[in-house]
């Protein structure tokens, strides 16, 4: 517990040191609040604006989930097939690293012409910004099998389905829920931004919709909110991590 | 396959006459790449009698493993057969349990799976032999560690899993590689002492390898000598003493003078060795 407190007082010392330039410099240098709102305007306007902003909240969090369960099980199954085929894998890997040069942003509005404003193409945005980094860490995780071990079991007569479901996989978990983490906050990410490219409701709409009534503040609510989504989905991965390898040695950090 | 290979010499004389739990007959194996040929086997001939313990002494990286991968179907020699209880394996992986040079236990498993992963490999776990894993652990001090991940545990407790693990595999003949190599002096020698109690008991079919004298004296009925790369068997010794041993045998006069012979020639080859590079 009081490890827990020592590594939890100084960043939490840092974030109210920063509020409170913040809201003073805001106050001291007469800043316009539809430029920069103080933080307090900001909780003011949580407070009294959070009635409206459920049904945005859900719609985001609906489509994030959707889309961070798709990209991840592309992802996953992307890794599988490379994994298991070699051949493919020396054809795709380097294109995979390519597509990673495109930007999601700028194909957003492409997808948004060819597949509609339905939920389609939110989705295709999200998966595409999410199996990338589950794809590349399962594919690490999985090369990356201890070779004693990989040995041992060839040696006892183990076939290439028990190798990989004995060992292989489980061998690479950790590195697979590395990716996922990853996937986890980009999800939150691809979601917004899908949302302000086309759609009539959810967190990034409303930005959107704020943003053309200069509402600085409700903006950074919003922000706000993205960034506890992102926490959130994060934090519910990392426990469901912590039990899934409960079994890995506690390392110092 | 041709299970008409001609048999190699007579069968050593052992506890048993039957048919042996390993022939390996005429090995011969060479490693090429394009630059570079390099033989590690030259025309290996070994048993191991049911029952017996038999051990593989030769310096470090005379090519010893590569004979463990030819037994244990890994890797194809280039010329000669394996047979075990008569039936030609040569090339076919699963007919042996195995013991690498580190423990190799899987951390995600508790002990007990861990012990019992070469029979599920085999596809053969029923309550009874949970039961029987149990009881070994019990036995070998592990007791009270079944549901532990291996890295709570102290080195020499995780070979005695590892060791478990092939002692509890259907598989005749144990091959173990090296085992007590990674520990330190005197936890390898409880271990060696550990060993020589539990096979006692349950006299299963081994094949040791290990470059320790003492260790081979010690445990084996009889050792192989093997030369510097490429390996050949330059002696077979058979080891006198009775059965069950007990430790104190190193201070037999035939025990010394065993060791100061084997060492002598194992010196010899270690400075071949070190004269070829």
């Amino acid at each position: 517990m009081r490890r827990w407190w020592n590594s939890v007082w100084p960043p939490f010392v840092a974030v109210l040191f920063f509020l409170v330039a913040w809201e003073l410099s805001t106050s001291l240098f007469h800043i316009e609040k539809w430029i920069l709102p103080s933080p307090v305007d900001i909780a003011k306007e949580t407070a009294d604006g959070a009635g409206d902003l459920w049904g945005h909240v859900g719609a985001t969090v609906r489509l994030t989930l959707e889309g961070f369960i798709i990209g991840t099980a592309v992802g996953l199954i992307i890794a599988l097939i490379l994994h298991l085929i070699p051949f493919l894998k020396s054809a795709l890997y380097p294109l995979l690293i390519l597509s990673q040069n495109i930007p999601t942003i700028a194909l957003a509005p492409l997808l948004m012409i060819w597949f509609g404003f339905g939920l389609l193409p939110k989705l295709i945005v999200i998966t595409l910004v999410c199996f990338f980094p589950v794809a590349v860490a399962t594919m690490g995780g999985l090369k990356q099998t201890d070779r004693v071990m990989l040995n041992y079991m060839r040696m006892i007569g183990a076939n290439k389905r028990q190798i990989f479901a004995k060992l292989e996989l489980p061998h690479a978990l950790p590195a697979i829920f590395s990716g996922v983490k990853i996937a986890a906050t980009y999800s939150v990410m691809g979601a917004v931004i899908a949302e302000w490219i086309g759609a009539d409701k959810g967190i990034g709409y409303y930005m959107m919709l704020q943003k053309s009534g200069y509402r600085t503040d409700r903006m950074f609510v919003a922000i706000m909110i993205i960034v506890a989504l992102s926490l959130l989905l994060f934090g519910i991965i990392a426990l469901l991590e912590k039990w899934l390898v409960r079994w890995k040695p506690k390392q110092d950090n | 396959m041709s299970t008409l290979e001609q048999k190699p010499a007579a069968l050593k004389t052992g506890d048993n006459q039957t048919v042996p739990a390993l022939e390996a007959a005429g090995i011969s194996k060479t490693f090429r790449s394009k630059r570079s040929r390099l033989q590690v086997l030259d025309d290996v001939t070994l048993t191991v009698g049911k029952g017996e313990f038999v051990s593989i002494l030769g310096p470090s990286g005379s090519g010893k493993s590569t004979l463990f991968h030819i037994i244990g179907g890994l890797v194809k020699p280039d010329a000669g057969s394996i047979s075990m209880n008569g039936a030609d394996v040569t090339g076919q992986q699963g007919h042996i349990s195995y013991m690498p040079q580190q423990p190799a236990l899987f951390p995600w498993r508790t002990i007990e799976d861990n012990v019992l992963l070469s029979q599920e490999v085999q596809g053969k776990v029923d309550r009874e032999a949970r039961e029987n894993a149990r009881r070994w652990l019990g036995k070998v001090g592990l007791g009270g560690f079944e549901k532990n991940h291996p890295h709570t545990l102290s080195g020499g407790m995780q070979q005695r899993a590892a060791f478990l693990r092939a002692l509890l595999s259907p598989q005749e003949l144990m091959c173990l590689d090296e085992p007590f190599s990674a520990l330190d002096a005197l936890t390898r020698s409880d271990m060696q002492r550990w060993l020589l109690d539990i096979w006692e008991e349950s006299r299963r079919s081994v094949l040791f390898i290990t470059h320790n004298i003492e260790e081979a004296l010690l445990l084996s009925s009889r050792i192989y000598v093997f030369s510097s790369r490429p390996a050949a068997v330059l002696h077979e010794i058979d080891v006198p003493f009775q059965r069950p041993r007990r430790e104190d045998i190193i201070e037999h006069p035939d025990f010394i003078r065993l060791r100061r012979e084997l060492s002598g020639w194992l010196r010899e080859e270690q400075l071949k060795m070190q004269g070829a590079t």
